[in-house]
Parts: structure tokens; C-alpha cells; sequence
């Protein structure tokens, strides 16, 4: 990484601010759902990906069992994996590179370098570290500084810490909603959620939804 | 070793090697057409589904409270394209005035 050319190192800068500021809204909510500053602070120190995070405190936190928060936590990292097979061959890193690399491909900083494009190949792989550890850093620091203050504050509901995670949530997944098919999949997945709470175990209902994402891409495909 | 310590364990590793397996697998096997398309719909089922949830649901039971004043606001700001933070905000003070006044 010589020299950074600068419109790749704002683009980077701002959103690892950003995003990290998120951060602060998740610190807060693993603490209101039950988890240790420590806890909170682990969740995003290692499995560092956001919407992941988000799922397992809330899965456990409604009650669910570790095995349902991990599945829905996982379910939703697979994208991680896919991240990292766009990557590779624009890192070509190897070894303890290559193992740092996987840890920060998310959505953001595989965003930025993939947005980089025109700019030509070394400005994308400046925009995946810059943006990998910009966001790593803020993340980090800012669910630590959610967590304390959720734990200052008492009751979670006082402060409107409960509505804030759903919020979260709907913030998360608002930009995803482009086609009518998009559209339909998350008011079905809702409702789904919604009816089968009232029998299902806590945590299946939300991750029965991945399989209406399948039949809807399976459908969508033809 | 409670459920809260597997969470934050089994989701570590878990996303680790999630991540790590994106840099290992031939490109071809993950780039097939419809894995990709399936796997941008699952983030917005999985992702809706703990909307709802949290919005309306208390442990087995539906219970429509505060929570639901809160993320209504949340859909209202996200309509005026609202930014992420606002979004946040605007939920938590609506559901906390509803939870403390009313």
C-alpha cells in the first residue's frame, strides 16, 4: 500500500465513520437483550459482521437457543463467503495477508473496492483495507461505547432500546428492497414470522424464512 | 457454559470461517447464477423476519405495544428516506414516549 490516492481514502473514511457509528446501536442492543459488555464487545471484535451480530442477540435474546441464534447468524454471513470469492483475485494475497483479508470481507469494505473500479486495481485493494480496517476500528469503538451506555441507563424500554433494535433492522434491509419480488419476499417472510411464533420454538420462525428466500429465488429464476 | 457464550462463540467462528471459505473456493462454485440471486434474497427474508419479530412478539405471544409505535415511525422516516441514524432515533424516542406517557 504506497502511496492512497485520496478520493479512494474518503470514499473509504466516510464510510467506515459511518458504519461504525452503527455500532453504538448494536453495543446497546446485545446489552438490552441480555449479553455483557464483554459479550457485546467479543461479537464485534470476532464475528465482526454486522447484520450476523444483530441476529444472534436477537434470536437469544427473544428467547431462542444458542443453535437457533447461530444458524440465523450464519445464514446470514454466508454472503461473507461470497464477498471473499469476488476478492481473491483482486487481493492475490497469501498466507497471514490472506487470513487478516478474510476477517474484514463485509459488505462495506467489498463495496467500496468494488466501487473503485474505474479507478483501476491497485485503488480497489486500497479501498478494501482502508474501508476493511476504517470500519473494524469505528465498529469496535462504538459498540463499546453503546454497550456501556445501555448498561448506565437502566431499562431498556425507558430509552426506547427495544423499538430501536427492530428499527435497526428495518434500516439493515430497507436498501435491499429493489424488485417487487424483494418487496413481496420480506412482507411474506414478516407475516410468516409473525403466525408461526405463536407455535414454533423461538428462532424458527426466522430462519424457516431462508427457505422462502430459496423458493422465491428458485421461482424468480425461471 | 451458558447460551449467551455459545452465541458469541459459535457465531465467531462460524463467520470466520464462513468469510475464509470465500477465499478459498474456485470462483466458479459460488458464482453460479442462482446461488447468487438466492443468496441476496436470504439477508431480506431473514432480516424481515426479525423485524417482525421484534416488533410484535414477546416471547410465544403476539403483543402489539410501544415497540410497534416505534418501528412505525421507522417505516415513516425510511419512506421520507431518512437516514440510518434518524431512522434509529426517531423509532427509540417515539417508543420510549409511548412506553413512559402512556
Amino acid at each position: 500500500m504506497s502511496r492512497v490516492s485520496s478520493p479512494t481514502f474518503r470514499d473509504s473514511l466516510s464510510v467506515s465513520f459511518t458504519v461504525g457509528a452503527y455500532g453504538v446501536a448494536f453495543g446497546a442492543a446485545a446489552v438490552a437483550n441480555g449479553f455483557s459488555v464483554l459479550q457485546s464487545c467479543l461479537l464485534s471484535l470476532l464475528t465482526f459482521s454486522g447484520a450476523s451480530q444483530f441476529a444472534v442477540i436477537g434470536v437469544i435474546g427473544a428467547g431462542g437457543g444458542a443453535l437457533s441464534g447461530i444458524t440465523t447468524a450464519s445464514l446470514l454471513g454466508i454472503r461473507n463467503g461470497l464477498y471473499g470469492v469476488l476478492m481473491a483475485p483482486i487481493l492475490k494475497v497469501r498466507g497471514a495477508k490472506r487470513l487478516v483479508a478474510a476477517h474484514i470481507t463485509i459488505d462495506e469494505s467489498t463495496g467500496v473496492s468494488l466501487s473503485q473500479e474505474s479507478r483501476g486495481l491497485q485503488a480497489m485493494r486500497e479501498g478494501f483495507w482502508l474501508t476493511g480496517f476504517g470500519v473494524f476500528i469505528f465498529w469496535n469503538l462504538f459498540t463499546l461505547a453503546g454497550a456501556l451506555g445501555a448498561r448506565a441507563m437502566g431499562d431498556p424500554s425507558a430509552w426506547g432500546l427495544d423499538a430501536a433494535v427492530p428499527a435497526a433492522f428495518l434500516g439493515l434491509v430497507w436498501p435491499r428492497l429493489k424488485s417487487s419480488t424483494d418487496k413481496y419476499l420480506a412482507v411474506v417472510a414478516a407475516t410468516f414470522a409473525i403466525i408461526t411464533t405463536a407455535f414454533l420454538p423461538a428462532g424458527l420462525p426466522i430462519i424457516g424464512t431462508a427457505v422462502i428466500a430459496i423458493i422465491a429465488g428458485l421461482r424468480s429464476a425461471k | 457454559m451458558g447460551t449467551l457464550w455459545i452465541g458469541v462463540i459459535g457465531t465467531s467462528v462460524i463467520a470466520y470461517a464462513l468469510k475464509l471459505s470465500g477465499h478459498s473456493v474456485p470462483e466458479k462454485f459460488l458464482s453460479h447464477p442462482l446461488i447468487k440471486r438466492i443468496n441476496l434474497l436470504i439477508p431480506i427474508a431473514l432480516l424481515s423476519a426479525l423485524v417482525a419479530v421484534q416488533s410484535v412478539t414477546t416471547k410465544s405471544a403476539i403483543v402489539l405495544d410501544h415497540r410497534l409505535a416505534g418501528v412505525g415511525v421507522a417505516i415513516t422516516s425510511l419512506l421520507f428516506k431518512a437516514p440510518f441514524p434518524i431512522v434509529v432515533l426517531s423509532a427509540a424516542i417515539t417508543s420510549a414516549c409511548v412506553y413512559n406517557f402512556f
